[in-house]
C-alpha cells in the first residue's frame, strides 16, 4: 500500500465518521429539539394550525385550502368558493402543485376563458368584474384565501342561497378580511374556510 | 402602489442586512481564524479522528471535501432506497434507484432540485438524511470560500487551512445556532413541526381532506440559511405549510441573503482591509437591485395572453403574496443558490420568467449561495483586475497577489464550466434524436419557445446549484435525470477544485507592495468594472440562447 492510497483511506475514514457524527447530531438531535420546543411552546401553530367546528370536530386547517363543491365537483352557492387548484383533483393535500403552464398555455388560456364566464354567470356579475385571483390557480394548489374582490362578487350569491340578508354577509366579510402583515407585507385576502366556517355557525 | 410596497418590502430587508453586515461578518470570520477550538468541538475532533492544529496543502484540502461528499451521497441514496423499511415511511414505497442517484447529488452539492415531489419521501429520509445535507453541503461551500480567501491572506503558505475544522466550525458555530432560532420564528409564525403523518379530516361540505404534517420547521430554517431551497412538500415555499403568510415570506428572504451578504465582510477582515469587503458588497448589491426591479417590471405589467385575459399574472402565485411577495421571492432564490419558491416560475409572464433564469447563468455571485457566491464573485473580480492589467499593459495583481498564468488559467476554466454543462445540456436534449423525442414527448410541459425555455432553466438550475425549476418540466426521465445529476455534480466539484487550486497557488505567493500602477480595488471605478464584467461575461455566452427561449415568447 503506497502513501497515496493509505491517506485516501484514512480519509475516506475521517469522512464517514463525521458523517455519521453529523447525521446523529443534526438529523436526529436538532429534528428533535425544535419538535420538542414547538410541541411545548407553540402547540397550535406547530400541528398545523387546526380549526374545529361548534361541536368539537376538527374541519381543516385555517392554512390549508378546500373546495366548496359536491360530490361531481359541482360549486356549492351557499358557500364562498375557492381560487382554481392544481392540487390533485383540487385541494388535495397529498399532492400541492400549480399548473406551471406558461403564459401561452393554450389550456391555461382557454381554462381561463371558462371560468371566467362560468363565474360571471354563477354570481351574476360581468365577466369585467371576475378578478385575476378567481380564474387563475396558485402555486401551492392549497392557496386558503381569496382576493376581497373575488369574495365581493360572491356576497349576493351566498345571501341568496341562505336565504339570508346580503348586509350580514358582507359584515362577515369584512371581519375575515385580513390586511397585509405589518400594513406592507403581502396583499389583503379572506380566509375562505374561516368564512365559511362562521357563515355555517351564524344559521344555528 | 405595487412599486410602494416593494420598494418598502426591499428596504425591510435591506435594513435588516446592513445591521447584520459587521457583526455577523465578523463572527464568520473570527470563527474561522481563531486558534481556540471549544471543548465540545475537541471532543467532535476525537471523534471522528481529526488533528485540528494541523493545516491541510490544498490537495488535502479538496481531497476531504471530495470524500466527505462522496460518502454524503452513498448515504443519502442508500436511505431512499430503504425507506419503506425505515421508520415514518408514510406508506411510500423506496424511491426508484435514477432518481433516488439524482436526489442524493442534489441535497450534496447544495442543489436541492427536486426530481421527486415532496410528499413521496418518508419523514425519517427527509431529517436524517436531506436536513443534514441542507446544513453539511451549506457549510462546505463556506468552508471552500474561507480557504480561497486565507489564499489571498497568506504569505508563502503551502496550507489553506484544515476542511475538517472549517467544516465543523462553520455547521456548529454559525448555521446550527442560527437555524435554531429561526426555526422557532418560522412555527410561531405557522409553519408545522409534529410527526403526525396524513390525518384525515371531515369538512363542512361533508367530504374529506387529508391534512399533511412533518418536522417542517426544522428543515425551512436550515433550507434558507443554507441557501438549500429543497421543499419539504412539493410546492416547496408556496405550501401554507411552509411559508405561511407576508411575513414569514419576507424573513425566509432575510435568511437566505443573511450569510451571503455578510461574507463580504467577512472577507474584508480576513485579509486586513475591510474596504474590500464594501467593494465586493457594492457589486453584489448592484447587480440584486438590478435585477429584482427588472423582474417587478416584468411581472407587474403582466403581458402575455393568459395574465392579460385574467387581469393580471396571477397564475402559479399564492393570494397572500401576490405579486410583490412573490417577485422578491423569485429575485432573492435565483440570485443566491437556493431554489426555493413562493410562486411557480413556469407560469410567470415570459420575460419575468427569464429573469430567474438570467440571475442563475451569471453564476449566482450577486450575492449567491453561501460561500460559492463569494467565490464565483472573487473570480469575477480576479478577471476584472485582468482585463484592467490589459487595459494599461501591466501584470494585474489583487490584494498584494499575482495573478498571473497560473491563476488566469484557473479563473478562466471556473468561468467556462458552466457555460459549456448549460449549453452543451440544451443542445444535446435538442440534437440527438432519441434525446429530443424523450424530451419533447415526455418532458415538456409547454410547446415552442416555452418549452426550450423549460429545458434552459433546468440546465442552468443544475449546473448552478439552484434547484428551483420551471416546474411544468417532468424530469424524472432516464435522460433528464442523468443529465441533470451529472450536470450538478460537475457544476458543483470542477469549480470547487479550481478554487482550491487557485487558493493554494495564491497562498504560495508572497505579497507584492501596492504601487502607483496598481488598481485600487476599493473604489467605485473597481466595483463598476466589477459589474461591467459580470455582465459581459454573461451577455456573451447566453444571449443567443435567450433569443430562442424567453425573448422569443416575451417580444414576438
Amino acid at each position: 500500500m503506497n502513501a497515496a492510497t493509505r491517506n485516501g483511506g484514512r480519509t475516506l475514514w475521517v469522512a464517514t465518521r463525521a458523517l455519521l457524527l453529523f447525521t446523529v447530531v443534526l438529523g436526529v438531535g436538532y429534528t428533535m429539539l425544535i419538535t420538542a420546543i414547538g410541541q411545548l411552546a407553540f402547540p397550535a401553530q406547530a400541528n398545523g394550525t387546526l380549526l374545529t367546528a361548534e361541536n368539537g370536530d376538527v374541519v381543516g386547517s385555517s392554512l390549508i385550502g378546500q373546495s366548496f363543491t359536491d360530490e361531481d365537483g359541482t360549486p356549492l352557492p351557499e358557500y364562498f368558493q375557492s381560487r382554481p387548484s392544481a392540487a390533485g383533483d383540487g385541494y388535495d393535500g397529498t399532492s400541492s402543485s400549480g399548473t406551471n403552464q406558461g403564459p401561452e398555455n393554450e389550456d391555461l388560456i382557454t381554462a381561463i376563458r371558462e371560468r371566467k364566464a362560468q363565474i360571471a354567470e354563477f354570481n351574476g356579475v360581468t365577466e369585467a368584474e371576475v378578478p385575476a385571483d378567481a380564474v387563475t390557480s396558485s402555486s401551492s394548489g392549497l392557496d386558503p384565501h381569496i382576493s376581497p374582490a373575488y369574495a365581493a362578487i360572491q356576497i349576493d350569491r351566498v345571501a341568496e342561497a341562505r336565504e339570508i340578508a346580503a348586509e350580514q354577509v358582507r359584515e362577515l366579510v369584512a371581519a375575515h378580511t385580513q390586511d397585509p402583515d405589518a400594513g406592507y407585507l403581502g396583499e389583503p385576502r379572506v380566509n375562505v374556510l374561516e368564512l365559511n366556517l362562521a357563515l355555517d355557525e351564524l344559521e344555528d | 402602489m405595487e412599486w410602494a410596497l416593494l420598494i418598502a418590502s426591499v428596504g425591510t430587508v435591506a435594513l435588516a442586512l446592513a445591521l447584520s453586515y459587521r457583526p455577523v461578518g465578523d463572527y464568520i470570520a473570527w470563527t474561522f481564524t481563531t486558534r481556540k477550538d471549544w471543548r465540545i468541538e475537541r471532543r467532535i475532533y476525537k471523534v471522528i479522528g481529526v488533528d485540528s492544529n494541523h493545516e491541510q496543502s490544498w490537495q488535502a484540502y479538496l481531497r476531504s471535501v471530495l470524500y466527505f461528499s462522496i460518502v454524503g451521497v452513498l448515504l443519502l441514496f442508500l436511505l431512499q432506497r430503504t425507506q419503506q423499511w425505515l421508520p415514518y415511511s408514510l406508506g411510500n414505497d423506496n424511491v426508484e434507484p435514477g432518481v433516488a442517484f439524482n436526489t442524493a447529488i442534489s441535497f450534496v452539492t447544495n442543489t436541492n432540485w427536486q426530481a421527486y415531489s415532496g410528499e413521496t419521501l418518508s419523514y425519517t429520509v427527509q431529517f436524517v438524511g436531506l436536513t443534514v445535507q441542507n446544513f453539511v453541503s451549506a457549510a462546505t461551500g463556506i468552508a471552500v470560500a474561507i480557504a480561497l480567501v486565507r489564499g489571498f491572506a497568506h504569505r508563502r503558505s503551502g496550507t489553506i487551512g484544515n476542511f475538517w475544522v472549517d467544516l465543523v466550525r462553520g455547521t456548529f458555530r454559525i448555521l446550527l445556532p442560527l437555524s435554531i432560532l429561526a426555526a422557532v420564528v418560522l412555527i410561531v409564525g405557522g409553519v408545522v413541526q409534529n410527526f403526525n403523518g396524513y390525518v384525515d379530516v371531515n369538512t363542512i361540505t361533508g367530504g374529506t381532506q387529508t391534512i399533511p404534517g412533518g418536522p417542517v420547521a426544522s428543515q425551512e430554517a436550515i433550507k434558507e440559511i443554507g441557501t438549500n431551497g429543497g421543499g419539504f412538500y412539493n410546492a416547496n415555499a408556496s405550501h401554507p405549510f411552509e411559508n405561511p403568510t407576508g411575513w414569514t415570506s419576507l424573513f425566509q428572504i432575510f435568511l437566505i441573503l443573511l450569510i451571503p451578504f455578510s461574507l463580504p465582510r467577512a472577507f474584508g477582515k480576513i485579509v486586513g482591509d475591510n474596504r474590500q469587503g464594501y467593494a465586493i458588497l457594492a457589486v453584489m448589491g448592484t447587480l440584486y437591485l438590478a435585477s429584482t426591479f427588472a423582474l417587478a417590471a416584468f411581472e407587474f405589467a403582466g403581458r402575455g395572453t393568459a395574465p392579460e385575459l385574467a387581469g393580471a399574472a396571477m397564475e402559479g402565485k399564492e393570494t397572500r403574496f401576490g405579486l410583490v411577495q412573490s417577485v422578491l421571492y423569485a429575485s432573492t432564490t435565483t440570485l443566491t443558490s437556493t431554489g426555493s419558491v413562493n410562486s411557480m416560475h413556469d407560469s410567470y409572464t415570459a420575460l419575468g420568467g427569464m429573469m430567474p433564469m438570467v440571475n442563475m447563468l451569471f453564476g449566482e455571485i450577486a450575492p449567491g449561495g453561501v460561500g460559492a457566491g463569494l467565490y464565483g464573485m472573487l473570480i469575477i473580480a480576479v478577471i476584472a483586475v485582468f482585463v484592467a492589467g490589459l487595459l494599461v499593459g501591466r501584470t494585474p495583481e489583487y490584494l498584494g497577489k499575482k495573478i498571473g498564468p497560473r491563476e488566469m488559467k484557473l479563473a478562466s476554466m471556473y468561468i467556462l464550466v458552466m457555460p459549456i454543462l448549460v449549453l452543451g445540456g440544451v443542445a444535446l436534449s435538442f440534437a440527438i434524436p432519441a434525446l429530443r423525442g424523450s424530451v419533447v414527448d415526455e418532458s415538456l410541459a409547454n410547446t415552442g419557445s416555452h418549452g426550450l425555455s423549460e429545458v434552459i432553466y433546468a440546465f442552468a438550475s443544475a449546473a448552478n446549484n439552484n434547484g428551483s425549476a420551471f416546474a411544468g418540466l417532468t424530469a424524472s426521465t432516464p435522460w433528464l435525470t442523468a443529465a441533470l445529476g451529472v450536470a450538478m455534480l460537475l457544476g458543483r466539484f470542477l469549480p470547487i477544485v479550481l478554487v482550491l487550486a487557485l487558493a493554494g497557488s495564491l497562498a504560495a505567493q508572497d505579497k507584492v507592495p501596492a504601487t502607483a500602477g496598481t488598481l485600487p480595488t476599493h473604489r467605485p471605478l473597481f466595483v463598476g468594472l466589477t459589474v461591467g464584467t459580470a455582465v459581459l461575461v454573461t451577455a456573451l455566452v447566453f444571449f443567443p440562447v435567450l433569443t430562442l427561449g424567453p425573448l422569443a415568447e416575451g417580444l414576438l
